[in-house]
Formats: structure tokens, sequence, C-alpha cells
């Protein structure tokens, strides 16, 4: 009676002492979980306290300038835009036919297996050497310059896999049922993927690209290999002339610049009042990021509700 | 008993039918012109790669004309902006070393805690809360953590370590480290959720807690694919750059001590960049040297993470 | 022995000037067939739409049809019966050729199409031409998420016709067709989706028939609808015969009674048996059918 009363007893301590372990470590989990999203946190509050008393309109419209208090951002955001531009206009068709490319038409042989690889491969790539590969092959090869084309067209390339991945994920959620339908009605490979799979997958593409915009929008490092200047005190010359034929193009090979690197400028110099400039630019540049990533959410979270096979 | 067959019934018909044969060859043309251009787009990938690996040897093969294998791999100085240039890397593979073992020291155990917890612990409306924010401390752009880097920790930093530098590797190495521990864990976890339920379940059948199936069942089972996000992880934190640029200082030092200033090969890069870059001198060419060892390394990298995340695909 | 019987499950047959149609019943086992000797004689001397020649067909190594031979009359409603994995849905399938979707699939023989005296499983055929003259109806309703308009249309728009007059026109014919029209005809923008199951596959019937099909398959139609929704459908396959050449794989042999003029028993890839439906259910000649026929296995 007492010994398996002692053995009882003491499977009971075991079980207690491990069950505290277990305890324990949900704990470190939440500690460090906490902990992380506390640095998310603690980083934008940092960055608001810190420029928060250049959030002014002047600050919005300014050129940069040797008199911090004077100095904007208005060419780097001007810059961004348009060097963004550039980005969707070239990431976008490639990134969504490279994707229907590989998730509707690729037979199971070598050229896609290295097609997929290289995508995978591209994603862990370095964004400097992006910047390495546009420096030699944009700026000089091609004879584009440092320009907003060279700028954006290297961003294409850094946010291509991303795009890739996001759309053939929304294609591949499109059921065989429907392709199977529009098959049987005698239309054509392509007619199937134009008229019922990629206007469903609409939401998932959306969704990608807003992602690996928001990605490239912080990107400093491949912009300043191509050579981005920090100190521009003017703006591309405008897309719109006043005379025939309406529209220039002249700004694709303007010098640029653009917000991380404007911040990255004013972060490299040792005044104080620099350095309240580049939070606040930080903060918006920040607050950019996030509001992307959120409407990017937002948009996939719409249009999975719109349709429900 | 013979039956006849259908017989054609009117001419309507057979015209309709060679209207639509007309209409399929047009048809059939711009199908396998569109496929054509969409395999192009495909392609586009391989371009890639292919250029940036021509770029970065044919721009480096004057360098290596000019300075020899040996110089560049045992020199313990770079400099290579001076009069009296020295082209040894040393400097700037120790600074990318030592940055990216401080940020390895924070991410691995705690990315593999959080993945663990997620993966095991955590009940479900934690992790939808949870993923995407984490996500979001992947999302912040580098530059931004390289303020935070400056100007929190390292003020932070100083006043535990009396004498550390305003320019140190500690402090960008820690903030790498958070930068990366969403892609740590994330990839961590979705090799724990790919065991499969049947064997947790024999865990949990012999009265064993979640901690000990966890880390007797489950973190065995998923092995590859956790070494694979620690090495997808290593590969990140090679090739960051503004953490660095911004905290750490740009001056190439052979150091392997944290607590001094340093440059990477990707800070180093990024500072040449921003003077002025003739075409064909020998920073130019520098550059590109610095970047062709640094794609060789996150090569590598990628690589052994892409077999060992096949591997864990592969055993479930 | 006539007599004027209502069979259970059964719709009434087609009224014709004297009223009902006497009828004889008659069955050995469990399946009843209504003998309508009038509908007999006329399928009987329907001319051959459509021939199965030693069609054979593998996925990759695994023979799936092992040398089928089969008529389907014109304007006849022909059944496919047997027990799982006999092969009836694949045979559906090669008519038009939709194992061309699939890799490593092959054909053998031929199905012959007439009056063209085309091979549809040739490899020199174009499947899409095949499809745009064979329609199907699948199991499980899958009507586009688009509006009940736009699912009856595609199939025309797909062949080029763009007129909206023209189109309208042909959807609502096809509508009717399909028993449809009276319960969408004031909401052909909604989507197609709303619908409930049966109207759903009603839907799908009419999109096939838009293209006036020359021969139209249906995969086991009514498996996933209620039995309300089923009569409805089989009343409109039954019907369907003044229009088109059916072809119909159903694993319920009650339904293949109730609605077709032949019956094919299949069993492991092979033609067991082909014969009127009203001999097969009441008099099968192979015992491998009367056992399947009388529930013995299956």
């Amino acid at each position: 009676m007492k010994a398996a009363q002692s053995a009882w007893g003491e499977l009971e301590r075991s079980v207690r002492r491990r069950k505290f372990i277990d305890q324990l470590f949900v704990l470190a989990g939440m500690a460090i979980l906490f902990a992380s999203l506390l640095t998310l946190a603690l980083l934008f509050l940092k960055l608001v306290h810190d420029g928060a008393g250049r959030f002014t309109w002047d600050f919005l419209t300014n050129f940069p300038s040797r008199n911090a208090g004077r100095a904007g951002i208005l060419a780097a955001w001007v810059g961004t835009c348009l060097v963004m531009l550039v980005t969707v206009l070239a990431a976008m068709p490639i990134g969504v036919a490279a994707a229907i490319y590989l998730e509707e038409y690729a037979p199971k042989n070598w050229l896609t297996a290295i097609i997929e690889i290289n995508v995978t491969n591209l994603a862990g790539v370095p964004s400097i050497i992006y910047g390495l590969l546009a420096l030699g092959l944009f700026v000089y090869k091609f004879g584009l310059g440092q320009s907003i084309v060279s700028a954006g067209l290297t961003l294409a390339l850094l946010i291509l896999p991303i795009v890739v991945v996001a759309t053939r994920e929304a294609l591949r959620a499109v059921p065989r049922a429907i392709r199977e339908a529009a098959y049987a009605l005698g239309a054509t490979h392509w007619e199937v993927t134009a008229h019922h799979v990629l206007p469903y997958s609409t939401g998932g593409i959306l969704t990608g690209m807003i992602i690996g915009l928001s990605r490239a929008i912080g990107e400093t490092a491949p912009i300043i290999t191509i050579g981005a200047l920090a100190f521009i005190a003017f703006l591309p010359t405008p897309p719109m002339t006043s005379h025939f034929p309406y529209l220039s193009f002249t700004w694709l090979t303007d010098p640029f610049t653009v917000m991380p690197i404007q911040m990255f400028n004013w972060l490299s110099r040792p005044d104080q009042a620099f350095q309240t400039n580049a939070a606040a630019a930080g903060a918006i540049l920040l607050g950019m990021t996030l509001l992307m990533n959120g409407v990017a959410i937002y948009v996939r979270y719409r249009f999975r509700k719109k349709i429900n096979w | 008993m013979p039956v006849a067959t259908v017989t054609a019934s009117n001419a309507e018909s057979i015209a309709a039918m060679r209207v639509q044969r007309k209409r399929m060859k047009v048809r059939e043309i711009r199908d396998r012109i569109v496929e054509s251009f969409l395999l192009f787009a495909a392609l586009v990938a391989v371009f890639t790669t292919v250029a940036i690996v021509y770029i970065l040897v044919t721009e480096s093969l004057p360098f290596f004309s000019h300075v020899s294998l040996r110089e560049f791999l045992t020199d313990t100085m770079w400099t290579p902006m001076f009069d009296q240039a020295r082209f040894g890397i040393m400097p700037l593979v120790a600074g990318t070393l030592v940055t990216t073992f401080v940020a390895l020291c924070l991410a691995i155990p705690c990315g593999t805690v959080i993945a663990i917890y997620l993966s095991e612990f955590a009940p479900f409306k934690v992790r939808e809360i949870v993923k995407p924010a984490l996500e979001l401390l992947g999302a912040v752009p580098t530059v931004v953590y390289g303020y935070f880097a400056l100007l929190m920790v390292t003020p932070f930093l100083q006043r535990f370590i009396p004498g550390l530098p305003g320019f140190n590797m500690l402090s960008p190495g820690l903030v790498i480290g958070i930068m990366i521990i969403p892609y740590v864990a994330s990839v961590s976890e979705d090799a724990m959720r790919a065991v499969p339920n049947y064997m947790r379940e024999g865990s949990y059948a012999m009265g064993s807690t979640r901690f000990q199936t966890a880390t007797r069942v489950v973190v065995p089972g998923a092995l590859s694919g956790i070494a694979a996000a620690y090495i997808l992880g290593i590969s990140r934190a090679v090739g960051e750059t503004m953490v660095v640029a911004v905290a750490a200082g740009l001056q190439p030092n052979l150091t392997w001590n944290p607590l001094n200033s340093a440059a990477t090969i990707t800070s180093f890069i990024v500072q040449v960049s921003l003077g002025d870059l003739p075409h064909g001198s020998i920073g130019y060419q520098s550059i590109f040297a610095a970047g062709l060892v640094l794609m060789l390394t996150t090569l590598l990298f990628n690589v052994a993470g892409f077999f060992l995340t096949r591997r864990f695909r592969e055993v479930y | 022995m006539a007599s004027e019987v209502k069979l259970p499950g059964l719709m009434p047959a087609t009224d014709t000037d004297s009223g009902i149609i006497p009828v004889r019943e008659s069955g050995r086992g469990s399946v009843q067939v209504a003998i309508d000797e009038a509908r007999r004689a006329t399928a009987l001397k329907s001319p051959i739409k459509a021939r199965a020649q030693d069609l054979n067909f593998y996925y990759g190594d695994f023979q799936a049809l092992k040398g089928l031979n089969m008529e389907f009359r014109e304007r006849q409603v022909t059944a496919l019966i047997g027990p799982s994995g006999c092969g009836k849905s694949t045979f559906l399938r090669c008519f038009n050729r939709m194992h061309d979707l699939t890799p490593h699939t092959r054909y053998e023989g031929s199905i012959m199409l007439y009056p063209e005296d085309i091979n549809l499983v040739a490899r020199g055929i174009d499947p899409i031409e095949v499809r745009m003259r064979i329609g199907m109806v699948f199991q499980k309703p899958n009507p586009f998420p688009k509006s009940i308009f736009e699912n009856v249309a595609y199939g025309l728009r797909v062949r080029g016709l763009r007129s909206r007059i023209r189109l309208a026109e042909q959807v609502e014919q096809a509508l009717r067709a399909a028993a449809l029209w009276d319960e969408v005809k004031d909401r052909l923008d909604e989507s197609g989706l709303s619908l409930s199951g049966g109207q759903q596959q009603r839907l799908c019937i009419a999109r096939a028939l838009a293209t006036n099909p020359e021969i139209l398959l249906f995969d086991e139609p009514t498996s996933a609808l209620d039995p309300i929704a089923t009569a409805r459908i089989e009343e409109l396959i039954t019907g369907l015969r003044e229009r088109v050449t059916v072809i119909i794989v159903t694993h319920n042999m009650q339904q293949a009674a109730r609605v077709s003029d032949f019956t094919a028993f299949m069993y492991l890839g092979e033609l067991i048996e082909f014969d009127e439906t009203t001999r097969i259910f009441t008099n099968p000649s192979k015992k491998a059918t009367e056992d399947y026929i009388t529930g013995r296995y299956g």
C-alpha cells in the first residue's frame, strides 16, 4: 500500500514538474513574441517622437537644404512615386505573365525546373547585388544612365519573385471544375485562362503587387549603387507638357532621389537637426509601408469574400 | 442488322462549320503567340541570374588582373581608394562574419522558440493575429532599422557597456537579428507544421507534455526544415546592407570584437557608391569584386537551404 | 399484359393526343422498366450518330478501356452503367477529349462521328473542335461565377457571336430548353451561384445546349442533387431526345431505366452487354449483367 502510494506520489511530482516546464515555455514564447512586436511599436513611436517637430506642410513641399529647418522631402517623395510607377509598369506584366506560364502552361521538363529554381534563387539574392547588376547593365551597358528608369527596372527585377509567387498562388486557388466547364464549351487554353482564371485571381495578384511595392519603397542599397543623389534641389521634368504631344518622357532619364536615400543622407549627418528630419522622413516611410501592407491584406480579404466557390 | 448512319443534314450547317474552322485557325495562332510571350516573361528570371553572374564576373575581371588572388584573400587591409592601395578582403569578411554572428545569436534562439510556440502551443486565434504582425516586422525598410540601431539601440547599450563607441557592430548585429526573426520563425514553423499529427499523438498518448512532444518529436522531425530556416536567415543577414551602413561606421577594420566599428562587404559597396565612381576605375572594379564574393557566399547558403527545404517537403 | 400503371418514381411518358400511353410493367429483380412500344420502334429506326470501334484508353501504363465497340443512335438516350471503376466516366470523357487535359493519356482505336466520318480521338483532330460540337454536363454543377445570362452566353461568345440581340435570343431558347427560363427570366443578371443546386445544374445544361451540340454528355448529372431536383432533370433529359443525342453515365440503375433508350453495361473497362433498355433490364443475356442489375454486387 505504502509502496503504491509513494509510486503514485512520484508520478504526480514528475507530472507537476513537467507541466511547470511547459508553462515556463509558454511564458517564454509569449514573452519573446511580445518583445518582438513591442520593438516594432517602439520603433514607430520613436520615429514619430523624434520627428515630431517636422511634420509640417513645409516638410512635404520643400527641397533639401543646407539649413535643416528648411529642408523638405519634396524631391524625395516625388522621386519615389515616379520610380514606383516604372516599377509597377515593368514588374506587373512580366511577373503575372511568368506566373501564368509556370502555373498554366509549363510542361514538367528541365526548362521549367530551371525557371522555377531561378525564381526561388532570385528571392534570396541580396538587394545590393541587384544594384550592382543595374550599375553594370542598365546604367552603363544599356546606357540608361543614373536615372529613374534604371531604378525602376532594378526594383522591378527585385520584386519579381514576390509578384510571381503571389500570382501563382492566386491562380492555383481557382477550382478545376471551372476550367473543365470552360474547356467543355470549346474554349482554347488561353480563353480559359483569360476569361475565367485571371478574372477570379485579380485579388491575389493585386495583393502580391502591393506587397512587392511596399518592399520596393523601402529599398535603399540598390538605388544608392545606381547613383541616386541625395541633394537634389529640383524635381524631374514633369511628364505633362504644355505643348504637343502633351506627354514627355524626359523624366525617365533625369537625376532623382527617393525617400529612403533622403533619410539615409540626413541620418549620416552629425547635426541633431538633420537627425530630426531623418526621423520624420522615416516615420512617413514606415507609415507608408505599413499602410500598403494593410491595404494588401484588406484587398485579399475583400476579394475572397466576393467569390465564394 | 445494318443501320444507317447520320447523313449530312443541310448546307447551312456545313457552311457554319467552315466559318468555325477558319475562326479556329485564328484562335490557334493567337494562342501560340500568347504562349510564346508568356514563356519569354518566365525566362526573364533566368536572364536575370545570367546577367548578374555575367556582370559581376566581367566587371571584376580587370580587378583580378590588377590584384592577385592571394593578396585579395590574405591581405589584412582594405583600402582600395588610397594611393597606397591595399586589397585584402579579410576586414570586410570579418565585419560581415561578426555582425552575422551577433544577429544569429539573437535570431536563432528567439526565432526557434517563437516557431515552437506558434506551432505547438498557441491557440488558433493567437496565431492568426501574430503571424501577420510578425510579417510586418520583416517589412520595415532597412534604413529605418538603421536609424533604430544608431539612435536607440546603441545609446541603450552604452548604458550597460561603458565605452561602447557610437559606431559598433553589436548594435546593428542585434537589429539585423530582430529583422530576421520573422523569417527564421516562419520557415521553421512551416517545417514543424509539416510533421504529421500521428507522430504527435503517439507522444501525447504516452503522457508527454507539449514541451516534451515539441522537443523530442516535432523538432527532430522538422530538423531539415529548421536547418533550412537558419541557413536562409544567415543568407539574409550576410546580404544586409543599410543597417550596418548606418550604425557600424564605414571604416574597414579587421577585428573580431563586436564592440568595434567596422565595415562589411555590403556597407563598403554602399560607401563607394556614395562617392564618385568613374566607370572602369579601380574603385568601380573593387565593388564588383566585393559583390562577387558576396554573391558566391549567399548562393552557397541559398543552394544549401533549397536542398534542405526540398528534403523536408519530400519526407512528408 | 397491358395496364395503365403509375410506376413509383417515374414521370409520365410523353403526352400524346390520345392521352395516356399504355405501358407494360415488367422487370426481373429490383429495376422496373416502362415499356413504351412506340418509343421503341422509333429508337430502333434511328440512324447511328457515333460508333466506338475497338477503343482502348490508357492512363500511363494502366489500360482503363479495353476494346470497346458500341453504337450510339441519333437523338436517342444511351446510358452507361456499371460498378465504380468500370470505366464508364472514362469512356464518356473520350467523346469530348477531356483526357487531353491530363498528361500521359493515350487513345487507341476510334470513335467515329457521322455524317462526316471523323474519328474524334484521332491525334490529328483538334480537341477544341471536338468540344465545340460535343457538350458535357458534369457531376457537380459548376456554373461560372458570372451572371446567369453570361453563363449561358459563354459558349456562344467563344464561337464569335457578339450581337447582344442574337445572344439574348439564344440564351432564352437554351434556358427554355432546360426548363429554367420561367424561374430566372427576371434575374438574368444575378450570379449563377445564387441558384439552388438543381437550378445550377439546369443552368449548366442550358449552357451546354446553347451551342447546339450534336451530342450531349451527362456525367452522373444528378448524383449531387436531391430527389426532387433529380426528377426534374431526368424529365428534362428524356425531353432532350427531340433535339440532341444523349449519352448519360449513371450509377443509378433506376435512373437508366427511366431515362434511356439503350443501355450499355460495363465492367472493368470492357463492354459486357449493350441492348435496348427494356431488354437489358427485363431479360439480360449475360449473367454478369443480371447479377449487377439484381444487386448481387456493385
